[in-house]
């Protein structure tokens, strides 16, 4: 199986980068390539030109500065994954990622950036408040990514520009969970959650939480985060506030579920999202 | 690239997957081909140090990269632990997976020679055997973790229930 032909440039910084794309007909930034080439090789997209940042020196660091955490182009999962600092529920989808030769090779903002509606890591970067970090023609902008999923395998960055960094806020604590399509945490999720909580004096001040597998994109579930706030998020709260992880939220049936049961995942997952984040 | 501490170089067509070249153009077919989708492990090697699915990799993107593959595991005739272990406990039928299981379990290994029975299964969830149930690969990868710790490996287990 061969994707269909195509012309290659691996361009050494950020810059160059950019250059390749500028002009250039239909042209993809490849980082790891695990998902971009089971679909070339599907022939389900057939870019003219493979941009591939793979080699990029400086791109595969996770640093902090001040109350952020960068993780940059090139951080695989495994990385990811294996890191202390990563906020839990960041960490915790990174390792429920594919299998290992997968998270060996793909990277955290390309899986964000491909932004798959059954992943892992973009709900854990819509829960804990991430901005993804794109560069451009015009230069750099941070996308906020409750702005970045806009519908099904589409974000919010343009053809023209490669996503050099995440950032994620550190506070907080935060967690994800998930049902993998083969059991357990294995594969894409049937459906799964990242609750991200923050608590002052025994009461929870601010809580997201996001959803995976449930709708067209990586949604935010409103009515339980809202609910969340105020309490003291002991069992109770946490249980009548999953129960509204659906509400308002357009639930999409595939292969793997009814609109109901996707519905009813998402209480499910958000209710044990939440309760581990609150017990980290 | 780096292939097996051999210095090899071609001129490919970008298209070229690392795997097609591994077995056409070095002729090295001990790393198999089996779903060509990503999922099944067959062809599993060692790029730079860590396991990747070589259907899935542009040859082009191993550019300066060093690889292994089965063909590279044995040192001066004698068989790498992992080898010796799939050898040992029966962990293969058709043999078709195992070069791409014996990969993976060279990389579990590497970061953790003493897996759990959990830890081994989850450490070959990207690959695939349709004979073996698995049961003989975990016992395989057991002994060889033994070996490489340089313990004596447990009996096998035709010789504890005979
Ligand atoms: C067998 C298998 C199992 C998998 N299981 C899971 C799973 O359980 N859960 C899950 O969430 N994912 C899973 N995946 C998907 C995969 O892990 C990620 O989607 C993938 O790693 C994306 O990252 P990448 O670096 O490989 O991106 P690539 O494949 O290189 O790119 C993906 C897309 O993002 C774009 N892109 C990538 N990086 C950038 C960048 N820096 N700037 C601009 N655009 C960019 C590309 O143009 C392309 O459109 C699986 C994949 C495989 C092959
Ligand atoms: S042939 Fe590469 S994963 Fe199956
Ligand atoms: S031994 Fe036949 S597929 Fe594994």
């Amino acid at each position: 199986m061969f994707p269909r032909k195509f012309d290659y440039v691996a361009p050494s910084s950020l810059d160059e980068t950019v250059d390749a794309l500028k002009g250039a007909g239909f042209a993809k930034v490849m980082s790891g390539g695990m998902s971009l080439l089971p679909l070339m090789k599907l022939r389900l997209v057939s870019p003219e030109l493979v941009v591939d940042i793979g080699r990029i020196p400086g791109l595969d660091q996770i640093s902090e500065e001040g109350d952020m955490l960068t993780i940059g182009a090139l951080v695989r999962h495994y990385q990811t994954a294996g890191s202390e600092k990563v906020p839990a529920a960041l960490a915790a989808a990174a390792a429920y990622t594919g299998d290992v030769q997968v998270r060996n090779r793909g990277t955290t903002v390309g899986a964000v950036v491909h932004g798959d509606l059954a992943a892992d890591q973009p709900a854990a970067v819509l829960a804990l408040g991430g901005v993804i970090v794109v560069q451009g023609p015009n230069g750099v902008r941070e996308i906020p990514a409750t702005d970045f999923f806009v519908d099904t395998l589409t974000t919010a960055i343009e053809p023209d520009e490669v996503a050099t960094a995440i950032k994620v806020p550190k506070g907080g604590s935060s967690a994800y969970d998930k049902l993998g399509r083969r059991g357990g945490h294995t594969d894409y999720a049937v459906a799964g959650a990242a609750a991200w909580v923050k608590k002052d004096n025994g009461n929870i001040t601010e809580c997201r939480v996001a959803l995976t597998g449930v709708a067209g994109r990586p949604t935010l579930a409103e009515g339980t985060a809202e609910a969340m706030v105020g309490t003291d998020g002991s069992a109770g709260a946490i249980a009548e506030a999953a129960s509204k992880a659906a509400d308002g939220v357009s639930v999409l049936e595939d292969l793997y579920g009814s609109e109901e049961y996707k519905a009813h995942l998402a209480t499910v997952y958000a209710k044990r999202a939440l309760t581990l984040a609150l017990n980290e | 690239m780096t292939v097996n501490d051999r210095s090899v170089s071609g001129d490919i067509d970008p298209r070229t997957l690392l795997v097609h070249f591994i077995r056409e153009n070095l002729n090295l077919t001990g790393t198999h081909i089996g779903c060509e989708t990503s999922y099944c492990g067959a062809c599993t090697v060692m790029f730079d140090g860590r396991t990747v699915k070589s259907c899935t990799v542009l040859a082009v993107a191993a550019d300066g990269a060093t690889i292994t593959t089965i063909e590279g595991l044995a040192k001066n005739g004698q068989l790498h632990a992992v080898q010796e272990g799939f050898w040992e406990r029966h962990g293969l039928q058709c043999g078709f997976c195992t070069p791409g299981m014996i990969m993976a379990a060279v990389g579990l290994l590497e970061e953790n020679n003493n897996p759990s029975e959990d830890e081994i299964r989850h450490g070959i969830e990207g690959n695939l055997c349709r004979c073996t149930g698995y049961h003989n690969i975990v016992k395989a990868i057991e002994y060889a973790g033994a070996k490489l710790r340089g313990e004596e490996p447990p009996p096998a287990e035709w010789e504890v229930s005979a």
